[in-house]
């Protein structure tokens, strides 16, 4: 998702009965869905855990703004520009929610910034694939936002409270990217052929990285089983991966394009959709900084963050000289 | 990397069109309060929610403890009376 993998520090799931006193006394609170509040104690592990987890998802955010702010420049018009921009400049706000959901915990943004553009830390694989064409921002908005409702509704109700009221907001506003999205795809699909196939070319490559944002199989994850005991994942890989399918394909129907997957069909007895293997070892390589395009995202976000250093500190210096010209003429 | 001048960060309270009042929604960066401002109405109030923005610095809060919360709060929680349902009212008595 957003936070793929997100390590927990622990090889397996504790027993019950293995936890200290403080360790079982913070599981029951959280049983009793108890919001947990920053300056409430917490296991060490939760803390760091949940640094993590929000800063990734912060990154990703931030990121995210990349590959579609390549099209801001040649959106297919005015109204299409505008929207854009709103749908980029949320994505700027929903990072900056979660940056300071994460420093309430005790960590500084600029710590946050620094250990991304070191390496340290991931942002989503799903920002890691070129935009090829305008298509592309329609599949964005309509799968990849759509994906990322998918799990950050649930996250609403996570044990962490201002994680859970920065999701809140993000949820408010998510909805409008996805149906922007979906709504230059109708308009691609009910235009011309090359219009249509455009969308088409745009599905096929967008599908599958798609469906890897949910993160790697249930089976795999040793850090899941201890996120969903400490309430900071509330439904696991798979499950929402199924959720996000079968409400895609229906759509996919509706503008009458075809999912890149000869496996995909309905099965009546689960009641969902069979889809075929996802290929993980693309994954991987792509968290691992082997993904088409890892090296520019990384190199603009560096690049944006030192070439605005000296608005940074001018501001900083400006505010200082006004706050003593203020204090001499008091 | 870092040059240790990292903005101040700033608690910001919105009040919404209701009437209501300021309600804490998150925090920012900002060199002083008007920037803390301008830098709010752009992070929190992009879909009109907001009438009024009040902004301050975090450092200049001040909280309640957790590990005291019972105590603190003790007073309060043998006082029953102070709410209206702690009197029984007769049916036949009405506005009241």
């Amino acid at each position: 998702m957003y936070a793929q993998m997100v390590d927990t520090g622990q090889s397996r799931l504790a027993g019950l009965a293995e936890l200290s006193p403080e360790e079982r006394a913070f599981q029951s609170r959280i049983d009793a869905d108890v919001k947990i509040e920053p300056r409430d104690d917490m296991p060490e592990a939760y803390r760091r855990t949940l640094i993590r987890q929000i800063q990734q998802h912060a990154h990703s955010e931030v990121v995210g703004m990349l590959p579609e702010g390549n099209w801001i420049t040649r959106a297919p018009s005015l109204q299409r520009k505008a929207t854009l921009m709103a749908k980029v400049q949320d994505e700027a706000g929903h990072g900056l929610y979660l940056y300071c959901a994460a420093e309430t915990l005790g960590v500084s943004r600029d710590r946050m910034i620094e250990d991304l553009h070191a390496g340290k830390v991931r942002y989503s694989s799903i920002f890691n694939y070129p935009t090829l064409t305008w298509a592309d921002i329609g599949t964005i908005g309509w799968l990849v936002d759509g994906a990322a409702i998918m799990n950050q509704i649930p996250l609403c109700r996570c044990s962490f409270g201002p994680y859970a009221r920065a999701m809140i907001r993000v949820c408010k506003e998510e909805s409008f990217h996805q149906r922007q999205g979906f709504d230059i795809l109708m308009t691609l699909c009910r235009g011309t052929a090359a219009q249509k196939a455009m969308a088409q070319d745009a599905l096929d490559r967008w599908w599958w990285p798609s469906l890897m944002m949910f993160g790697p199989p249930d089976a795999e994850s040793v850090h899941s089983a201890q996120s969903a005991r400490w309430k900071i994942k509330l439904l696991s890989n798979d499950e929402l991966r199924q959720r996000f399918v079968d409400q895609t394909v229906p759509q996919a129907d509706y503008l009458g394009l075809t999912m890149p997957d000869p496996e995909l069909r309905w099965n009546d007895a689960r009641g969902h959709y069979d889809f075929g293997e996802i290929d993980w070892q693309e994954f991987h390589e792509v968290l691992k900084g082997h993904g088409p395009c890892n090296h520019d995202r990384m190199a603009t976000r560096i690049k944006a963050w030192e070439d605005g250093a000296w608005v940074r500190e001018a501001a900083l210096a400006h505010a200082a000289k006004r706050a003593a010209r203020q204090r001499e003429a008091a | 990397m870092s040059t240790g001048t990292e903005w101040p960060l700033w608690e910001v309270f919105i009040r919404s069109q209701h009437g209501l009042a300021h309600k804490h929604v998150g925090s920012l960066h900002a060199p002083d309060a008007a920037m803390a401002i301008r830098n709010a109405r752009d992070v929190y109030t992009r879909r009109n929610e907001g009438v009024s923005i009040w902004v301050a610095r975090s450092a200049d809060l001040h909280a309640s403890s957790p590990d005291e919360r019972d105590a603190l709060f003790d007073p309060a929680g043998d006082k029953v009376y102070r709410h209206p349902t702690f009197f029984p009212m007769p049916d036949e008595v009405k506005h009241l």
